[in-house]
Parts: C-alpha cells; sequence; structure tokens
C-alpha cells in the first residue's frame, strides 16, 4: 500500500484495478450461484413469448428459432433469475471501476493505456466486460457471466501481480498513431473470440446433453449431463451466436493484420517479416478462417467447428501471453525485464 | 440451420460438394474410375471445403515452428547461436529448412495448394454469380409453408373484385421489396398472386472480392519481391554514404535487381540526435526520441537537401525509402607505431551489446606494426563495475566514457582474399597479448587519452572527438539505416483493403430470398385474402424472422391505411 503522501494518479489507479478484481470476483460467485440455482430448478423455464411468430413445420427449425429468440430478449422480458441478475449488477460495478482505473492509468501516462502488457491486460479485459455488458442489452447471455468475468478476474489479477510496471515513457517504435488503432482493434476483436469461445463451450457441452437425451430418452434425459444446460439455448442456437461473434471478431481481427502491417511498414521498414508475433497473428486469422469455413462445411458444422473457436481463442490467449514473454522477437513491449 | 430440409431450390452447382448448402450426395455405388475421371476427382476434392480447411490448419500449424525456431531472415545471428548450442540437432533442422521456414519447400506446397484451391473454387463460383446477377428471382414455391420463415394472415377483401384486390395487394408488396432493395418478379395464376422477390447479390459479390483479392495480395508479394531490394549501411556523424552497390554494409536484392540502377544521391549523417530519461526516474536510461539528421545530395537533379530520419518516420529518397533502425557509439582510435606514424585512425562502430550501450568493437591493423595486429574493445558510455568487477555500463548516454582492449596479434585471415566482417575478430591464429591469460592488464582509455601497445610496437589513442570542447560530444554516434526499395508494397495494401471490404460485405450482408403471396379463400359469398409472407435465407441469415415480419407489418400497415376499416387479422404460427 502507497502511504497517503506518494498517492500519486498511478497508484489510485491500481488500487481501483484492485476492487474492481475483487468485485469481479463477487460477481463470479453470483453467476456460479445462478447457474447451480438454474441446476436444481424443478420445472422447466418459464419460455417468454417469442419475438416473433415463425413458421416452418420442420422441427428443427421451429426448435431453434425459439431457442434463438430465447437468447434474443430485451432487458425486461427476460427469466427472473435472482443470482444472474446480481451478477450483472456486480459487473456493472465492478466495470466502473476498472474503467475509472485505465483512466486513471491513461491520464498518468499521457497516452492511450495500452502500451504495455499491464497496461493491454486492462484495456484487454476492459472491453471483454465491456462488449459483454453491450451485448447483454440485445442477449440474454447471463448464462456466459460465470465463464467470462471469471476469465476477467483471472486474467485482471494474474497481469496485475506479474506484469505491472510502472508508467515509464514510450519507447520511439510505440509513438505512432498506429499503437492507438492496431492495439485497440486487436483488443476489440479479442474480446469477441473471448465471447465467442465461452459460446462455442457452452455449445459443446449442451450438444453433449442433447446427444444423450436423445439417446436415453423420457425423464432420465432430464438430469443428464450439468443441469442448468436444460435452461440454455440448444446448441445449434448457441452455435450460430458463437459464429456472429465470432465473424465480427475475424474482421476486426483482419484489419488488425493489416494495421500492424501498415506499421512495421513505417517501423521496421517492411510490412511483413514473419515476427514471432507476426506468426502468431497469422495463425490466430487462419485458424479462424478456417472456423469459418468448418461452418460452412458439412460434416465440421457442430462439435468440430467449436473445438475450432476454441482453439482460436487458446491460441489468442497464448500470443498474448507466452508469446509475449518467452519468444524473442520485435514486438518486444512486454515492459517487463 | 438446416435448410436441406426446406430448400426447394436446386442445388448451387458451383459450390463444391461438400458446402452445407448442398445436398447431401447419394450413396451411389462407385463406378471404374478411368485417368480422367481420376484427375476430375482429384479436382474435385482438392476444391472441397474439407481440403480447404485441412490445408488452412495445416497452413496454421506449419506456420508455428517459424515462431519458435529462429529464421535466417528475421534473426540470422540466432540461427548461428542455435547452431553453436545444437550442434547434433541444427543439421537435421536445417535439412528440413526449419530455418528458412517461410521460403521452405513444403511451407511454399501448402499455401500454393490452397491457392489453388481457392482458386479452383472462386473461378466457378464468379461464372455462377455472373449468371445469378442477371436471372430475374425464381417462381415462388406453391408451398411456402415450407420455408424456414413463414408468417400468414387473413384479411378481408376489401373491394367487389377479390382477384384485383389480391394484384392490388400484392403490387403494393412488391413496391416495398423493391424498396428494401430487393430484385422482383410477380408470378400470377389463376388462383394465386405472388411476387418473389431476392436480395443481398452483394454477400456473393463480397464473399468473391474478398478470395480474388486475397489471390492478389499473394501475386503482388511474389511478384514484388523480385523487383525489390534492401540494403543497410552504418554512418557515423560527419561521414557520407554513396548509394552504390559497393557502399552498402549488406545488400538483398530481388531476382531481377542488379544493383547497377541505383538513384544517384548521398547521404551525409550531419548529427544523431537522441534523449535519455534522467536516472531515478521510472524507466531511467532509456533512450528516445532518435533522429538521424542526414543531408541528401541528389546526382541527378543537383539539388541538397536535409532531412531528419526517426523511429516511424522514414524518409523517401528518390524512389528509395530510408528507415533508422539502430544506432550506436562510434569511438575515434589512432594507433601509431613505434615511430610514431599513424597506422590506424578511425571511428569504428562498436555495436550495442546491452540497453546501456555496453559496446563491443573490433581494430584491425593489418599493416605498419611489426606483426598484424587485431583489438577487442569494449566501450563505455559510463563505466560503472559488476559485482564480479568486471566493467559495465551503467547510463546509455556519454558521462563516464571508457573503452578498453584486448591485443591480439597474428594472423587477421584477411590475406586471402576471403572477406570478413568489421564486427568480429577470428582469434583462433592469434596470440592475446593483454588481457584475459596473458598476464598483461588490458588497456583502459578515456577521450584523449593514449596508452603503449605491448612489446613496444607502438601507442594507441583515445581521440576526443570534440577536440575537449565538449565532453558530452567526445564520441561520436552512428546510426544504422535501411535503404529499401518496394514496389509491390502500395499494391499488396490494396489488395488487402479490398479483402477487407469483401470480406465486411461478404460476412454481414444477409441474402435472402422472400415471396409474398395472396390468394382467394372462404366462402364465396364472403371471400377473405389469405396473405403468406415467407423468407429464405441463402447463407448465414439470424435475422430473417425478424425481416420477414417487418414485410409484413409493413404490408399490412400499407393495406389499412387507405380505408377506415380494420381488418381482423389472424396471424397463424
Amino acid at each position: 500500500m502507497p502511504d497517503p503522501e506518494s498517492l500519486t494518479l498511478d497508484s489510485i489507479s491500481l488500487l481501483l484495478v484492485w476492487t474492481a478484481i475483487a468485485v469481479y470476483l463477487l460477481a463470479f460467485v453470483a453467476y456460479a450461484i445462478d447457474l447451480a440455482q438454474r441446476s436444481v430448478r424443478r420445472d422447466e423455464p418459464q419460455r417468454v413469448p417469442a419475438l416473433v411468430t415463425a413458421g416452418g413445420d420442420t422441427q428443427n427449425t421451429g426448435d431453434e428459432r425459439a431457442a434463438l429468440n430465447e437468447v434474443r430478449t430485451r432487458p425486461g422480458q427476460r427469466q427472473r433469475l435472482l443470482w444472474a441478475r446480481i451478477g450483472t449488477v456486480l459487473t456493472g460495478f465492478a466495470f466502473v471501476f476498472h474503467l475509472a482505473g485505465t483512466i486513471g492509468r491513461g491520464l498518468d501516462a499521457g497516452r492511450v493505456p495500452w502500451a504495455n502488457m499491464y497496461e493491454f491486460a486492462l484495456t484487454g479485459t476492459l472491453l471483454i466486460v465491456a462488449v459483454y455488458l453491450a451485448v447483454l442489452r440485445r442477449y440474454d447471455l447471463r448464462f456466459l457471466g460465470s465463464f467470462l468475468i471469471g476469465m476477467v478476474a483471472l486474467l485482471l489479477g494474474g497481469a496485475t501481480l506479474a506484469f505491472y510496471v510502472e508508467v515509464t515513457p514510450l519507447m520511439d517504435p510505440l509513438k505512432s498513431v498506429w499503437l492507438i488503432i492496431h492495439v485497440f482493434v486487436a483488443s476489440l476483436g479479442t474480446a469477441l473470440f473471448a465471447i465467442s469461445c465461452g459460446l462455442s463451450a457452452t455449445q459443446l457441452l449442451q450438444a453433449r446433453r442433447e446427444r444423450r437425451a436423445s439417446g436415453k430418452g423420457g425423464e432420465d434425459a432430464k438430469r443428464s449431463g450439468l443441469g442448468y444446460l436444460r435452461t440454455l439455448p440448444t446448441a445449434e442456437a448457441l452455435e450460430s451466436l458463437a459464429y456472429r461473434f465470432a465473424i465480427v471478431g475475424f474482421i476486426f481481427w483482419t484489419f488488425t493484420l493489416i494495421a500492424g502491417s501498415i506499421w512495421a511498414n513505417d517501423s521496421w521498414g517492411r510490412y511483413w517479416g514473419f515476427d514471432t508475433k507476426e506468426v502468431w497473428t497469422f495463425v490466430i486469422w487462419v485458424l479462424y478462417a478456417g472456423y469459418i469455413h468448418a461452418r460452412a462445411t458439412r460434416g465440421w458444422r457442430g462439435t468440430r467447428s467449436a473445438w475450432l473457436s476454441i482453439i482460436g481463442f487458446t491460441a489468442v490467449l497464448f500470443n498474448f501471453t507466452i508469446v509475449n514473454m518467452f519468444f524473442k522477437g520485435l514486438h518486444a513491449y512486454s515492459g517487463l525485464t | 440451420m438446416s435448410r436441406s430440409l426446406s430448400d426447394p431450390l436446386p442445388t448451387d452447382p458451383s459450390r463444391p460438394a461438400d458446402h452445407i448448402d448442398q445436398d447431401e450426395p447419394d450413396a451411389i455405388a462407385s463406378p471404374t474410375l478411368g485417368p480422367v475421371e481420376w484427375l476430375r476427382w482429384g479436382w474435385r476434392q482438392l476444391t472441397s471445403m474439407r481440403t480447404a480447411i485441412l490445408l488452412l490448419l495445416l497452413l496454421a500449424i506449419a506456420s508455428v515452428p517459424g515462431s519458435i525456431f529462429p529464421q535466417r531472415t528475421a534473426d540470422p545471428n540466432g540461427v548461428l547461436q542455435y547452431f553453436r548450442t545444437n550442434p547434433d540437432l541444427a543439421p537435421i533442422l536445417d535439412g528440413l529448412q526449419v530455418f528458412d521456414l517461410y521460403n521452405s519447400a513444403w511451407f511454399s506446397g501448402i499455401y500454393l495448394l490452397l491457392f489453388i484451391s481457392l482458386i479452383g473454387c472462386i473461378i466457378p463460383r464468379t461464372r455462377h454469380h455472373w449468371k445469378a446477377l442477371r436471372t430475374r428471382p425464381p417462381r415462388t414455391p406453391a408451398r411456402l409453408s415450407r420455408l424456414s420463415a413463414h408468417l400468414v394472415a387473413d384479411v378481408p377483401t376489401k373491394a367487389e373484385d377479390p382477384a384485383a384486390d389480391a394484384a392490388a395487394t400484392i403490387a403494393s408488396a412488391a413496391a416495398d421489396l423493391r424498396r428494401r432493395g430487393y430484385r422482383i418478379e410477380r408470378y400470377d395464376t389463376a388462383r394465386s398472386w405472388s411476387v418473389s422477390a431476392e436480395r443481398g447479390y452483394l454477400r456473393e459479390t463480397g464473399n468473391l472480392v474478398f478470395h480474388a483479392s486475397l489471390v492478389g495480395v499473394l501475386v503482388a508479394v511474389l511478384a514484388a519481391s523480385g523487383f525489390s531490394y534492401t540494403g543497410q549501411r552504418v554512418i557515423v556523424e560527419g561521414t557520407t554514404f554513396v548509394n552504390t552497390l559497393n557502399d552498402y554494409s549488406s545488400f538483398t536484392p530481388g531476382r531481377f535487381v542488379d544493383g547497377t540502377q541505383l538513384d544517384p544521391y548521398s547521404l551525409t549523417l550531419d548529427s544523431f540526435d537522441v534523449s535519455y530519461v534522467p536516472p531515478g526516474e521510472p524507466g531511467g536510461g532509456q533512450a528516445g526520441d532518435f533522429a538521424a539528421n542526414l543531408t541528401i545530395r541528389d546526382a541527378r537533379t543537383g539539388t541538397e537537401d536535409t532531412e531528419s530520419v526517426r523511429v516511424n518516420y522514414p524518409i523517401t529518397v528518390g524512389s528509395d525509402r530510408v528507415y533508422l533502425l539502430g544506432n550506436g557509439y562510434a569511438p575515434t582510435i589512432t594507433v601509431r607505431n613505434s615511430e610514431g606514424t599513424v597506422v590506424y585512425s578511425e571511428s569504428q562502430p562498436f555495436l550495442p551489446q546491452d540497453s546501456m550501450m555496453t559496446s563491443l568493437g573490433i581494430i584491425k591493423v593489418p599493416d605498419g606494426l611489426p606483426e598484424q595486429v587485431g583489438l577487442v574493445g569494449f566501450f563505455y558510455p559510463t563505466q560503472g563495475a559488476l559485482d564480479t568487477g568486471a566493467f559495465t555500463s551503467v547510463y546509455p548516454d556519454v558521462v563516464n566514457p571508457v573503452v578498453t582492449f584486448n591485443v591480439f596479434s597474428g594472423s587477421l585471415g584477411i590475406d586471402n582474399g576471403v572477406p570478413r566482417s568489421v564486427y568480429t575478430l577470428d582469434t583462433s591464429g592469434m596470440t592475446q597479448l593483454t588481457g584475459g591469460t596473458s598476464g598483461a592488464e588490458s588497456i583502459q582509455l578515456t577521450p584523449g587519452q593514449t596508452a603503449d601497445l605491448p612489446n613496444g610496437w607502438g601507442t594507441v589513442t583515445f581521440e576526443d572527438a570534440s577536440g575537449g570542447t565538449n565532453p558530452l560530444a567526445a564520441v561520436k554516434r552512428f546510426a544504422s539505416l535501411d535503404i529499401k526499395r518496394d514496389t509491390g508494397g502500395p499494391w499488396v495494401l490494396a489488395f488487402a483493403t479490398l479483402a477487407t471490404l469483401g470480406l465486411i460485405t461478404g460476412l454481414l450482408v444477409p441474402r435472402r430470398r422472400v415471396f409474398v403471396k395472396a390468394s382467394v379463400t372462404g366462402d364465396p359469398d364472403e371471400p377473405t385474402l389469405r396473405l403468406e409472407y415467407a423468407g429464405l435465407a441463402r447463407g448465414e441469415d439470424p435475422q430473417l424472422p425478424d425481416a420477414i415480419a417487418g414485410i409484413r407489418d409493413t404490408h399490412l400497415a400499407a393495406r389499412d391505411r387507405p380505408s377506415s376499416q380494420t381488418p381482423s387479422q389472424r396471424n397463424s404460427r
């Protein structure tokens, strides 16, 4: 703890970040309780009246539409899930602390707060939460809360412990407008990929439950797998949603790649040089390109494409952590020594 | 969305057979294949979606080792280091082209196959899309209820003649659809009136533009590499670089560049600016605001110009771009023989070894002394000592500059004409005279000082570059410049931008068919109009149900508007 005399903007920022982490943890707990309560709930959840009456006598499409509509509800029309609501309120509070901490860091540094690993973790996780909260206005994705907010708390806590560095002046190569654009869009893409990954993972669980349920049938099937899955959309609806986040993330990632190349051309004199970070950004791009193709390929849609989405996001995390810290390359801006 | 169940339309012949929009292939007994059939089969395999995915995944996996093992193009010293530390493994990996991974036969093989597969996919699709662009929307299916999105509204007829009312209401639906950007076609029969509409051709256009642009990126990269070149040059303050092949420290030409056609200009490094974060502050000692202040003389125009090259801000000279890549110190060293004659005097660039600019440099004196002499020097801009007693630099600016030398005598290995780097000294055929195990102290000098060489061979002097007037300018600096011509860059950027635009439209623009049908039903005395609204997604289209509902609402509202009468609406599911 800094003594009051040396209470700088950065130490206030750090305090805010720790507060945010603590509140995120509480939100995570609330969301976890919500999932547990969904599991024990005996009756089928009350279905919200579908916004759109959709026809068609094919049973598949009818089911999927209903499930999708269940995800796509305005905040007023949702299932009343007390603990999920508490989780979201806590997430909102934590987000405010997090945002204030990030802005404080930026003000203290006098530049965008994403110029080293600590700051990038700060902004990257902030964007994950921001995108999650924004998406909640349209889709009821609170079942992802424990995954996303848990991950954010873990990443933010880990980054603050392991990557925190004092504010130092920017190194010359980072003094560029592309720092603002390239890194910000990369973080935004990361946030979307994170949500897509969460949905894909849920999809895998749900698909397994559905497979079992169709195999056994009857009352027995309802108890198979994780209980809360019964209250979630179908695997197909989850997949379709995951895909939508992934394609927007992919567009951002493509832009990141191009913006990075333009910057590299100014900074290092070539737009592409297979620097380790460039390689991994490319690998991620190719993995998600594979995912998008898999979605359109018979035999690959469903479980296989979901795995690709998860592998893609694992590569994103790997790129941010392991590649930054242990791989030799030109993107040596972690600020760690 | 398993649309194969509800898709009443013929499958798209231009798509790969395993595309999700295609029908499941029937299990058929395979006939015996001749060579042509085998070729066709192979081609179909190569252009299938499955192959594309596998090649993409293979490309991703194959790229990874290049981030683990040092690459000759990005990190040549790392490769040498790897060979030293893993003498057994390195040659095997080298045989697998792991150190030149991205130019390797197998990596090239993967991406070339991928691009062939890609081209094999986009050509028939382009042809098909071209036709589709000029085709009218298809006939309205008989049973719209089979489509994935389907809404029904029964309304009373408004006119005496139900048929006229039906035709009019379809006309209004058609007008609305046209306003929404649909291409429309009326299909009326004796008992039903309908409009068939299609939109989102831009989706396929974007898709094709994206894929074609990727081919464009690859072609631009490969084509331009032959006409591009890159060269490095280290310039010490006060010296001049002339843009000829001989004056480069290293030069990497493309296949069609012979280095005789370089633009005639010269660059003089007038000064090199750098600022430091003061010690004690966060990031103390960090250097920044590098600027190489150059005088540029262009022999063709006869003009003289001054410009600063900074990091991130290269300058353009002729058709070349000049980048600032590195910098360091170039202490001015003079060696005299025992008679006092100068046998060596140079500002020799010393290469930085750490962030505090502890720098390593080599002085080679081939002639003028009894034997050939090599000096291995360390330069410390601000000398300090480690706990072990070894010197190190503790601050990167010139505060307490010291240079130390170990003296070697013997053969410098330059007599047989083999080119040797000026930054390394092969001491294997030499005798160490000072430092190390030689028993004699290393030579240690501050600016202006002179020391004796061993054996009374002469003296070595660390010249004060400012002539003693300015301690901060006692040591010259050098800038390492990268000079390059890249003819392909703008093309690559243009194709990449086009690819992004294509990607955005190809992924986000929904392509859908919409049908609105009216039929007269009910009691002939009191006929009602049955209005059907149906939609068919072509590709991902999560908004389809909303879109159909929107079309219905607009249509029914328009129908209500002219009269005050409120028709009873019944929405079936």
